[in-house]
């Protein structure tokens, strides 16, 4: 320690954080080697301090594979379970420099969700290490991580050709590997291949012998050259508004991160949003007001005009303004367990704005093998697929590929909150931004009043044969009686008609609700008392009908116990379906997710149809008198 | 104070951005104050993201009253300083059973006097985001934490369980008594702290700088005598040595390492140039060779 010590402090930090910075992936298929070459990086690099290869070669003797040597990939297996079972699970991040740059390093395994996890990696990296065994070649896996890197931005691509010392060092063997790659990465700036061993360190850190045939560089020396970053600071000017930054009535600032372009004070700029323009008036600092601003920099804004800006808009030069719309098409990477289905709603989070959305269409689905472009309805776990997706009010975007920040989102579960799948915007759909909503002035109010009734909508929901269309029926019979005007919507005589053309998977489904509630909020819009009977099996559903029509629905769980529902059996459809003739089968071999908040509950077990409807019809009195 | 360079000019963005985030995203945020140099400039951060506002969350310090005194002076009048609320929580059952770390077992001392406290103080005040000043260098199983990592209602880290993490988008919603931990400083490393350090003019607890000490020699580290609660064991005795502390503790459960380094860039120089990491001092990561994971499930920060 003496000697370094005395070494001129200021100066040797100066060298320390003049270096640049590269974000680097690596990716590759089960025992190609990837934690080991990351080891082998670290400890050549000098990375590693002592006391961690100690408690390296500790853990070698226990789960290490390499004999008597330690075992350099067990420098990056974190988590207990993965250490004893020699796989990796989870993106781990590592952090190294050599005397030329500063390097994250974002190690995506390869065994399971391999392609959320290079997603997840792709996203935050300029460049992708694919790590291929020499005796194995490129594989399919290859390809899938060679499409999500693109997909998701990555500029630059290495295929490191590993194990090349169990090839024996085979010249041949690599070049028939590098003209494998050639045919597949001609959508990288750069793309080439290395051949190393990581367990030796051939030609990771220090050129070898051993591949005195090879004339490129080094792994590391290609990493310490590479282009970096990208060139958001070219941009527009554009910021996500996070914060709202009001200490006292005299300040209020815009708190945010450039995601591309420059600002100085002066320079004209637009709330996207709501097209309302002003100018800079200072980039207000700690430190003293800053002269200008730029890309990946936190910065507090402060205007020349108080316009109305809230967290999630976006501030923008005022000459050159983002798409704004409330519909895109959009490549997704589906991580969640359920599948995406359309017409289900979901969140999303794009910049610092989330907003309730669902996907219209499924274009296709990537077969990520061959690229091939398919049909599907729904996406499942680890599917890439290209989708039209539709939002309850307009953002400011632009696309993936002219702005990663503005461009990118994440699709959100509403229950359970888990990140479903990650979006990158391909364009936007300029139907949205035509069609205006015609204001007319017989409103529903006026219509409702004209029928001296308050519409509303009654969604029977419940198990087949539960009794649903037969109380929906009473009630109706008696709201007609009392000079109401209503509509029956049924299930079962929707899909001879409006629905024919769907089935009964759970994306169709979704998509029968979907267009039940649309038909229903209409005529509820019209005055009118709808019932509407159907199994409505999946809460998602029900709650969207509910948020499109508000306080006019209300919700009738018709409760009938299985057991009961499968004796009647009106029309003979249990049978079928136990006997294995009928498939998704509500109750059967599909989930029936019981309503958490209905306005109306009725048991039918303990209560006649009659009583039912009854009871339904005292609570529309009520409602019409609290009114 | 020379400017940032670029490098630590984009880690601060990025840590700024992140505190940002964690304002607008959760109803009632804290931000756990250890006063160790990662907590100095978490901090200092917190300080800018929001300036000309003040941070819009008050100060948590777990205290398991054995910390340094010097760390709980600094504390006290860093908090008064800046005008922020301090809230100071010691787990008072774990007082009144006598559990300290000189007779009992670190791993356990740890689980009663940080662990459990913690959960006390975030439960009992309800806070719904802690904002740590961990990073992914420190240890391996940290090399995988995400920036906003997910707890449940028990505050208990599923490692299976973590949400995908991808650009700078963080998902923060929460379910009725889940919380995050996050963390702004997960992309730095140990020598990034201490430029920055530098390059801010941040002030730090005397401890992290050279001085004659009393210190006992104890199983091959040195252990400060900071009070007389450490009872010297036969053979053992107290002498000054010129020591200082390279992460802030417990004090009997902190080693110090002997230097000369009395000045902030001698520290800088001294620590970029050690072959040992950080925690080598701190004696309770040995437990066993997973210690640090077990602790996070149960909730350790």
């Amino acid at each position: 320690m003496a000697d370094t010590a005395s070494m001129p402090a200021a100066t040797a930090v100066a060298a320390a954080e003049q270096k640049s910075l590269l974000r680097f992936l690596t990716c590759g298929s089960v025992d190609d080697g990837k934690s080991t070459l990351i080891g082998r990086l670290l400890f050549d690099s000098g990375s590693v301090f002592d006391d961690q290869m100690a408690a390296v070669a500790r853990d070698s003797r226990k789960f290490g594979t390499t004999g008597e040597e330690p075992d350099l990939a067990l420098l990056l297996d974190g988590l207990e379970a993965e250490r004893e079972q020699g796989i990796t699970i989870d993106v781990a991040y590592r952090y190294f420099s050599t005397a030329r740059r500063k390097f994250i390093v974002a190690d995506a395994p390869g065994h399971a969700q391999y392609t959320r996890n290079m997603a997840v990696a792709a996203s935050v990296s300029d460049l992708a290490v694919l790590v291929v065994d020499a005796r194995k070649g490129v594989s399919e896996q290859t390809r899938r991580h060679l499409t999500v890197a693109r997909l998701l931005g990555v500029r630059h691509a290495v295929l490191a050709v590993n194990k090349i010392d169990l090839a024996d060092y085979s010249q041949a063997r690599f070049r028939e590997i590098e003209a494998d790659l050639r045919r597949l990465a001609e959508a990288f700036e750069t793309c080439r291949a290395i051949p190393l061993s990581a367990r030796y360190g051939d030609n990771v850190a220090l050129p070898s012998e051993r591949l005195a045939w090879f004339d490129g560089p080094t792994l590391l020396e290609l990493l310490e050259t590479v282009e970096a970053g990208h060139d958001e600071g070219d941009r527009p000017f554009r910021l996500q508004v996070q914060l709202v930054c009001r200490p006292d009535s005299a300040f209020r600032g815009y708190q945010g991160t450039v995601a591309s372009g420059r600002i100085a004070p002066g320079d004209p700029v637009v709330a996207a949003l709501s097209g309302q323009t002003t100018r800079i008036a200072r980039i207000a600092d700690r430190d003293g007001d800053r002269e200008g601003a730029q890309a990946g920099d936190a910065v507090t804004l402060t205007l020349a005009d108080e316009i109305d800006i809230s967290r999630g808009d976006v501030l923008a030069e005022a000459a050159n303004r983002p798409e704004v719309s409330d519909q895109f098409a959009a490549h997704l990477v589906w991580m969640g367990d359920e599948p995406l289905l359309p017409g289900r709603e979901y969140l999303v989070k794009c910049g610092t704005r989330i907003l309730p959305a669902s996907v219209t269409e499924i274009s296709h689905r990537l077969d990520v093998a061959s690229g091939e472009r398919l049909a599907a309805k729904k996406l499942d776990l680890n599917d890439i697929g290209f989708a039209k997706l539709a939002l309850s009010q307009p953002i400011a975007f632009e696309p993936y590929a002219v702005n990663r920040r503005m461009g990118a989102f994440l699709l959100i579960d509403r229950f359970s909150n888990a990140t479903l799948a990650a979006g990158v915007i391909e364009h936007g759909l300029r139907r949205a931004t035509n069609i205006h909503w015609q204001s007319v002035d017989v409103d529903k109010a006026a219509r409702a009043a004209a029928k001296h009734q308050r519409p509303g909508v009654l969604w029977f929901t419940g198990l087949s044969g539960s009794g649903k269309s037969t109380i929906a029926n009473l009630v109706e019979k008696k709201l007609h009686a009392e000079g109401r005007h209503t509509y029956l919507l049924d299930g079962d005589n929707v899909r001879h008609g409006l629905n024919r053309d769907l089935g009964f998977t759970d994306a169709d489904r979704v998509e029968n609700i979907r267009r039940v509630a649309e038909v229903a909020r209409l005529m509820a819009d019209a005055g009118l008392i709808v019932l509407v009977s159907f199994i409505s099996p999946f809460r998602a559903e029900r709650r969207m009908a509910r948020e499109l029509m508000g306080e006019d629905f209300l919700e009738v769980w018709v409760d009938t116990p299985l057991e009961i529902c499968r004796q009647r059996d009106p029309k003979g459809l249990y049978k079928k379906a136990f006997a294995g003739q009928l498939s998704n089968f509500t109750g059967v071999d599909s989930p029936y997710e019981p309503p958490e908040t209905a306005e109306l509950h009725v048991e039918t077990a303990r209560q006649s149809a009659e009583a039912a409807a009854d009871a339904i019809v005292e609570y529309l009195r009520a409602r019409d008198a609290a009114r | 104070m020379a400017s940032l360079s670029d490098h630590l000019h984009a880690l601060e963005s990025e840590s700024i951005e992140i505190l940002r985030e964690t304002a607008a995203s959760f109803a009632r945020p804290v931000m756990l104050y250890s006063i160790g140099k990662d907590s100095s400039v978490l901090l200092h951060l917190a300080l800018k993201a929001f300036w000309p506002a003040k941070p819009p969350f008050p100060l948590l310090h777990v205290d398991t009253t054995w910390k340094f005194r010097d760390m709980i002076a600094f504390r006290d009048r860093v908090a008064a300083e800046q005008g922020l609320e301090l809230i100071v929580h010691t787990n008072r059952e774990g007082v009144a059973q006598g559990i300290n770390p000189i007779d009992h077992p670190s791993d356990h001392y740890t689980h009663v006097m940080k662990t459990l406290a913690l959960r006390q103080a975030l439960t009992q005040c309800g806070f719904d985001a802690a904002i740590g000043g961990a990073r992914r260098d420190e240890e391996r199983s940290r090399a995988k934490e995400r920036v906003f990592s997910h707890r449940t209602a028990e505050h208990a880290w599923e490692p299976k369980a973590q949400r995908p993490e991808l650009w700078r988008l963080y998902n923060t919603r929460l379910a009725k008594g889940e919380s995050f931990r996050v963390f702004p400083l997960s992309n730095w490393t140990e020598g990034d702290v201490w430029a920055y350090i530098q390059a801010e003019g941040i002030e730090l607890v005397p401890l992290y700088f050279a001085a004659p000490r009393p210190v006992v020699r104890r199983g091959g580290q040195l252990i400060m005598v900071d009070d007389e609660r450490l009872r010297l064991q036969p053979g053992e005795t107290v002498e000054q040595a010129w020591v200082r502390f390279r992460t802030l503790g417990c004090y009997p459960l902190t080693a110090a390492s002997e230097s000369r380094a009395r000045t902030l860039d001698e520290v800088v120089a001294e620590t970029l140039s050690s072959k040992q990491s950080e925690r080598v001092g701190r004696l309770i990561d040995h437990d066993q060779a997973s210690s640090m994971e077990r602790k996070k499930r149960e909730g350790y920060f």
